[in-house]
């Protein structure tokens, strides 16, 4: 939810047209949980993407990636985290699960967010280590979407702000 | 914002003095915000959370009785419950404004059925908005106070998930001012005793005929012109689906919007005229394609009946496609490697080690049946547990548990969480005690509405007084606490209440691991 916040937001600065599309309740108890995100300069009309035509998959957990290659565009991007979330006792083998991503025959990028996360100095910065990563696909200004950082965390004090900024430019460079 | 948000902020911004609900997925975010707003608590609108979703529409129809306006929000099947006062108040009518927010829940993703909260429209004979956006969802609101005080009657909005839980930019008109106290002055039209109730019942029919009036001129109901015979009736959200499958594949099919019931019926007579095929999409119920058929089916006709729309569940924008012949994109398939991941009960919730010492006792029988009720415990039926074998509706497993107890089961167990206890679990109680069953009934109190993102609940710390209020034997009024620690005293309490031929009840109280972590 954070990721789709922080780019909401940025794409209102930058006067274009959004839908976001969430997930709440019974789902959020340990079940797979999605957001839609579309972005416009014109008019939206459907909350929800249609199967084939996402630009871009950005995923928290690699197995959630592959869940919805469907939604993905054949020129689509993957770009999701390379830690596992192992709830589940048939969790497959995880570098299996990094093989598919690779064999997908799409883009891609792994990023080991824990650890870009700890370099910013806050595990919790993990979500905005991923919008770095995102932002060259995103089509919005990096100082919007760092103005959206700003407001988003200002509430949380400035040492949070500054941590989340940095993990955003950690997220840009992961992707250079 | 969220389509919820923006109906709560239509509200506040059209002059409410009071909000009336209970928790359900997708409407908890409606009341949530005008609990949150400054703005709401400066006006001093009201909005604590009502006990059950009957004592919501009633406390509204109290604030309509006395002049002020007031927005009562509640999922498709709260309705159910709430049936009783909604239905009469279309017959009684309204002073101050009321509007009815109903959040469906097409392909169940948090719910027991996907009903369609636009039958009770037909049945109730009320206005109803059923917005296709953000904006729109802000708008109908405003709008729909004005009609409901134009036309003296309660106004139903409906929503889906998709727009509850979907962003969008909204924007913002005039705040109107809340009503000044003006009670009700007509003598009569409140007072539902047959021979004014007959007269009322006709005075609603005869406004029929306004109310199609007011949908022919509304702003949500339109024909949008296009080229050729195919066109599309597209119903409240799926408008979206419709518009975004043709802008995707350039066609220009003439669309009849409908976002305001009754039927316009100049509209769909137009429309029927002009158009040698109609696909129509409904996100529900197929209720109007089935009316617009009648009996003997009309061959211009297409929609969920004859296959061209599944029948359950959701609509999509492929899901339009295929309807209308269109070719789908190509798509990958989800990898064989990707398996399910189902919702669980989160790590140390106190749900779990209750199942556990119940399991220690029901997996020695033969037989297991225990009776339960809706919120995150209902979990308890998957594995690891296996605990439950019912989930019916809101405070069924108690009455079942009695039921199953009159015909000789027993024991006979109940597990119910605290808030849908005292949504509809006392007067169950109420029964078996009066009846004196052999009945032993768990309340897993975890001081929360868990499952919608924990709200207050009705009773918290005060069950056990209700339940020696409602005439339970103190000495089967047992407390546990369930954790580890506790697992054979737990185990040994369950066990002999589980054998008592009377009426138990069995508080187990620790508090939700997550409002735990909110508090810190």
């Amino acid at each position: 939810m954070t990721i789709a916040a922080i780019i909401d937001q940025a794409a209102m600065f930058n006067n274009l047209f959004i839908k976001q599309a969430e997930v709440h309740g019974m789902s959020q108890r340990g079940g797979a949980v999605q957001s839609h995100l579309r972005i416009s300069d014109t008019e939206i009309y459907s909350d929800l993407i249609s199967m084939g035509t996402a630009d871009m998959i950005i995923s928290l957990e690699p197995m959630e990636a592959l869940r919805y290659m469907p939604f993905l565009s054949d020129k689509g991007t993957i770009i999701t985290a390379t830690k596992p979330f192992i709830n589940i006792g048939n969790y497959p083998d995880e570098n299996k699960v990094i093989d598919e991503i690779k064999n997908s025959g799409t883009n891609y990028q792994l990023l080991d967010i824990e650890s870009l996360a700890q370099k910013a100095g806050n595990l919790r910065t993990r979500n905005v280590v991923m919008v770095g990563a995102a932002y060259k696909y995103l089509g919005i200004p990096q100082d919007l979407l760092e103005k959206s950082i700003r407001q988003l965390f200002a509430a949380k004090g400035d040492e949070i702000v500054s941590q989340n900024l940095k993990a955003f430019k950690l997220g840009l460079g992961a992707n250079a | 914002m969220l389509g919820a948000e923006a109906i709560a902020l239509g509200a506040i911004d059209e002059g409410i003095s009071g909000v009336y609900a209970y928790p359900g997925t997708p409407s908890t975010e409606i009341t949530e915000f005008i609990q949150k707003s400054k703005e709401a608590t400066e006006i001093k609108i009201r909005s604590q959370w009502s006990v059950n979703e009957k004592t919501a529409y009633e406390a509204a129809l109290g604030m309509s009785y006395a002049g002020k306006r007031s927005m009562v929000c509640m999922k498709h099947v709260g309705l159910n419950v709430a049936a009783d006062a909604f239905i009469n108040s279309a017959i009684t009518g309204i002073n101050g404004g009321l509007v009815l927010v109903v959040a469906d829940d097409p392909s169940m993703h948090s719910s027991q059925n996907e009903q369609d909260t636009r039958f009770y429209g037909k049945f109730s004979f009320l206005p109803l908005l059923e917005p296709s956006n953000q904006q729109e969802a802000y708008d109908c609101v405003r709008y729909g106070f004005n009609l409901s005080e134009q036309v003296k009657l309660p106004v139903i909005i409906r929503i889906t998930t998709r727009l509850s839980h979907s962003r969008s930019i909204v924007l913002r008109q005039t705040m109107t001012e809340q009503n000044e106290y003006r009670a009700e002055t007509d003598q009569s039209k409140w007072i539902l005793l047959p021979h004014n109730a007959r007269k009322r019942y006709s005075a609603l029919l005869d406004i029929q005929k306004k109310l199609v009036a007011i949908s022919e001129a509304s702003p949500y109901n339109r024909i949008e012109k296009g080229e050729g015979k195919n066109g599309i009736i597209a119903c409240g959200l799926a408008y979206n689906y419709v518009k975004e499958t043709l802008n995707a594949y350039n066609l220009n099919y003439p669309i009849l919007k409908i976002s305001h019931y009754p039927l316009p019926d100049s509209l769909l007579r137009e429309f029927f005229a002009t158009c040698d095929n109609i696909l129509i999409a409904e996100e529900g119920y197929p209720i109007y394609e089935e009316l617009l058929h009648g009996y003997f089916k009309n061959k211009k006709l297409k929609g969920r009946l004859d296959g061209s729309l599944p029948r359950t569940g959701e609509l999509t924008p492929d899901i339009i496609a295929r309807a209308l012949g269109l070719k789908p994109n190509e798509s990958a398939k989800t990898p064989e490697i990707v398996v399910g991941r189902p919702p669980e009960l989160c790590t140390g919730c106190s749900h779990r080690d209750l199942f556990d010492a119940m399991n220690a006792i029901l997996n020695e029988q033969s037989e297991k049946h225990v009776f339960s009720d809706i919120g995150c415990y209902a979990l308890g039926a998957l594995p690891p547990y296996n605990t439950i074998n019912t989930c019916v509706d809101m405070g069924a497993s108690i009455t079942m548990a009695k039921g199953a107890s009159d015909a000789g089961m027993h024991p006979s167990i109940a597990v119910i969480g605290d808030s849908t206890f005292t949504h509809s679990g006392i007067t169950g109680l109420l029964d078996a005690v009066n009846d004196k069953n052999a009945v032993t009934i768990i309340i897993s109190d975890n001081g929360t509405t868990a499952m919608t993102g924990g709200q207050k609940s009705g009773g918290t710390g005060r069950l056990k007084e209700i339940c020696i209020g409602l005439g339970v034997d103190p000495k089967h009024l047992r407390s546990i606490v369930p954790l580890k620690k506790d697992f054979e005293k737990n185990v040994k309490i369950l066990r002999e209440e589980f054998n008592y031929q009377g009426v138990s009840v069995i508080l187990a109280c620790r508090e939700c691991i997550q409002t735990l972590k909110q508090k810190k």
